[in-house]
């Protein structure tokens, strides 16, 4: 085991995978010589040569069209979006045609892909540089979208997009950039699709994604303090999305509080409450309680961002309401 | 820069070839037409009833593992791949059979085993994933190359002009074709451009050669594919190739298109590839019995397509909820 940080499982992820798998390209804008503006693949061409580690022109609908094109056609490539708020520029791409291709076709063609890079607040960025946007992603069918919050889950789960049939969305969140964590020896594999219980309680269920985890272990902390014993569930991957652990979590606990960073209509976290509505309605003891930003751009000043995105504090505090 | 071809330069067997797939490609569609009157192809569809050289001439050079992308307007250039036919009307007129399982439908014919990597109902929207594909046939050495179809109405977009210039910069084995039959939809091509080629006069803009064509005359089609996709294959890079050309119809089925002069459409309409081409081999000394019996062959396989496709069972419904992600639709949602 060692310990790395977030921006370099992302390198070691990307190396793993490429020195596995001759068919895995990676493209981006200043990904190549720069190493990427987060510093997440440097070295990368030096390993693999100008052919498979190429920076592109800043032309997010040739990139994306680039990697759909070449993996219908037998390369499993990787093209870097370097802040996710520029899928809106390539949205034709990714939602209209690369969601759809394997369902229009009725199956002739998988699309072996995976747009990576940057997502999320809490670097001042302002509102066009520090969407959260996975929901824009989850709701359209065919795309498949995975969020780690972990540099072992960036290794584990980087590496299991990459070896998916499906195109992926995977989002870094950029604030978790110079986190640490232990990553294992050797070759690492995740699964998508698998949640993960992160902190085992037995009151109340906390479901988190991203930047938002640690968050969440925060206040599971400062709870424990107050005697109430929170269990934190990381989702890691909306699509698929591990239902059952979900509701397996809150069978135990019979309370729910989900944690998402994105703004508040709409967001991931109106799914799960839904589901738990649905299927798990007779578990629940209280009320269903989410966390979310306001339903607003998130704005750049510090003493403005840090009291739109959720904080420990509000986790702690939609916990009392859920206990209430 | 106009081409103009030598038809003296060009084998028999290749210009009858041409002529067969414009015959197939015609009638073809004009069944296509009578089955949407009848209600047996349904939501919309685009015809290409005039334009057939463009795609029979770029069909008549191309090597059979090459790529070949186009728009909703493309149920031509899926057909000259080599898609089975009985598989395209059955995918018209929505059965099981079809060559998209009923998913697709008119906008959306694809045949992947024969290259037809897809027909692109968002303007200018494969012009990047024709990038796509010509990037990976240089990653992989495997000498194909990627022909991209698409109208006037694309060269207005911004990924034609992405595609270009990656195309451009990468040296990517890919001809972008622009179909230029003078109409965006419903609005002239030259009354929402600032150029008089939309195409070719945007070429240089990418460090490329403005190639113009006579897009109604499959002989200099096929002179211009011939140099484009060579020249892509022994790793010269893109071409951009802009064919003059024209709809019989309007733009879609809803559309008579009487917002031609009818000067212009009888001009072109006089130089229809399917009338003039056939005159101009007898001319060159081809008999006349195989352009008759070519064309009898036509009949034959669009009346068997036909009843293929009406003999063929509707899908089943189980069917929306597969191929949405490669290990079988919703599954991961209970």
């Amino acid at each position: 085991m060692a310990e790395v940080t977030y921006r370099e499982a992302v390198t070691m992820g990307m190396a793993q995978e490429m020195r596995r798998d001759d068919r895995v390209y990676f493209i981006g804008e200043d990904v190549a010589a720069a190493g990427g503006v987060f510093k997440t693949t440097p070295g990368l061409q030096d390993e693999f040569g100008d052919r498979r580690v190429r920076d592109t022109p800043i032309s997010e609908e040739a990139i994306t069209g680039a990697v759909m094109g070449a993996a219908m056609t037998g390369l499993r490539p990787v093209a870097e979006i370097m802040f996710s708020d520029f899928y809106a520029t390539c949205w034709d791409i990714v939602a209209n045609q690369m969601a759809k291709t394997r369902y229009m076709t009725d199956g002739q063609t998988s699309l072996p892909l995976v747009l990576r890079g940057a997502n999320g607040g809490g670097l001042r960025f302002g509102a066009q540089h520090s969407q959260a946007v996975e929901n824009w992603a989850m709701a359209i069918p065919g795309l498949k979208v995975v969020a780690p919050s972990t540099p072992r889950d960036v290794i584990g789960l980087l590496a299991a997009s990459i070896r998916d049939p499906d195109p992926v969305i995977f989002l870094e969140q950029k604030s978790l950039y110079p986190s640490k964590g232990e990553v294992p020896d050797g070759e690492h594999l995740d699964e998508l699709g698998k949640a993960t219980v992160v902190r085992e309680g037995s009151d109340v269920t906390i479901v988190a994604l991203a930047a938002m985890v640690p968050r969440a272990l925060t206040a599971a902390e400062q709870l424990a303090e107050e005697g109430v014993s929170a269990e934190v569930v990381d989702v890691r991957s909306l699509v698929p999305l591990d239902a059952s652990t979900i509701l397996a979590s809150v069978g135990k606990t019979a309370r729910l509080v989900t944690v998402e960073e994105n703004p508040r209509l709409c967001g991931w976290g109106a799914e799960i409450v839904s589901l738990v509505a649905e299927e798990g309605f007779w578990h629940l003891d209280g009320p269903i309680v989410r966390v979310t930003s306001p339903h607003v751009p998130l704005p750049s000043a510090d003493e403005l961002e840090d009291v739109t995105l959720p904080t420990a504090e509000r986790v702690v505090d939609a916990v009392r309401r859920a206990l209430a | 820069m106009a081409t103009t071809a030598d038809p003296h330069a060009i084998d028999e067997a290749t210009r009858v070839a041409m002529f067969r797939d414009i015959a197939r490609a015609r009638l073809f569609e004009q069944r296509a037409y009578d089955l949407f009157m009848k209600g047996l192809v349904k939501g919309t569809s685009h015809l290409a009833t005039g334009q057939e050289a463009v795609a029979a001439g770029y069909a008549a050079a191309m090597r059979s593992d090459d790529y070949v992308l186009c728009t909703y307007r493309g149920h031509v250039h899926t057909l000259l791949r080599g898609a089975p036919m009985d598989a395209l009307m059955a995918e018209l007129l929505g059965r099981a059979s079809g060559i998209c399982g009923g998913k697709g439908g008119s906008m959306h014919l694809t045949s992947v085993r024969h290259g037809a990597l897809g027909s692109y109902a968002i303007v200018g929207a494969h012009l990047p994933i024709a990038v796509g594909a010509a990037w990976s046939a240089q990653a992989r050495g495997t000498g194909q190359v990627a022909v991209c179809f698409f109208g006037d109405g694309a060269t207005n977009i911004g990924a034609f002009h992405e595609a270009l210039n990656m195309a451009a910069v990468w040296e990517l084995p890919v001809v972008f074709v622009c179909e230029n039959n003078l109409y965006m939809e419903y609005t002239p091509i030259g009354e929402v451009t600032a150029t008089e080629h939309p195409a070719a006069d945007r070429a240089a803009s990418y460090g490329l050669e403005g190639l113009v064509v006579d897009g109604n005359d499959p002989d200099a089609v096929y002179e211009v594919a011939t140099d484009t996709v060579g020249r892509a294959r022994d790793g010269g890079g893109p071409s951009l190739v802009e064919a003059k050309t024209y709809r019989h119809g309007g733009h879609s089925r809803a559309d008579p298109g009487t917002y031609r002069p009818s000067e212009e459409v009888e001009e072109w309409i006089s130089r229809d590839p399917y009338v003039r081409y056939p005159e101009r081999l007898r001319d060159d000394g081809v008999d006349p019995a195989t352009l008759e019996a070519i064309v009898a062959e036509a009949e034959a396989e669009v009346d068997h397509a036909t009843n293929a496709a009406t003999d063929s069972p509707v899908p089943d419904p189980s069917v929306i909820l597969t191929n949405v992600w490669a290990d079988g639709g919703s599954s991961w949602r209970k």
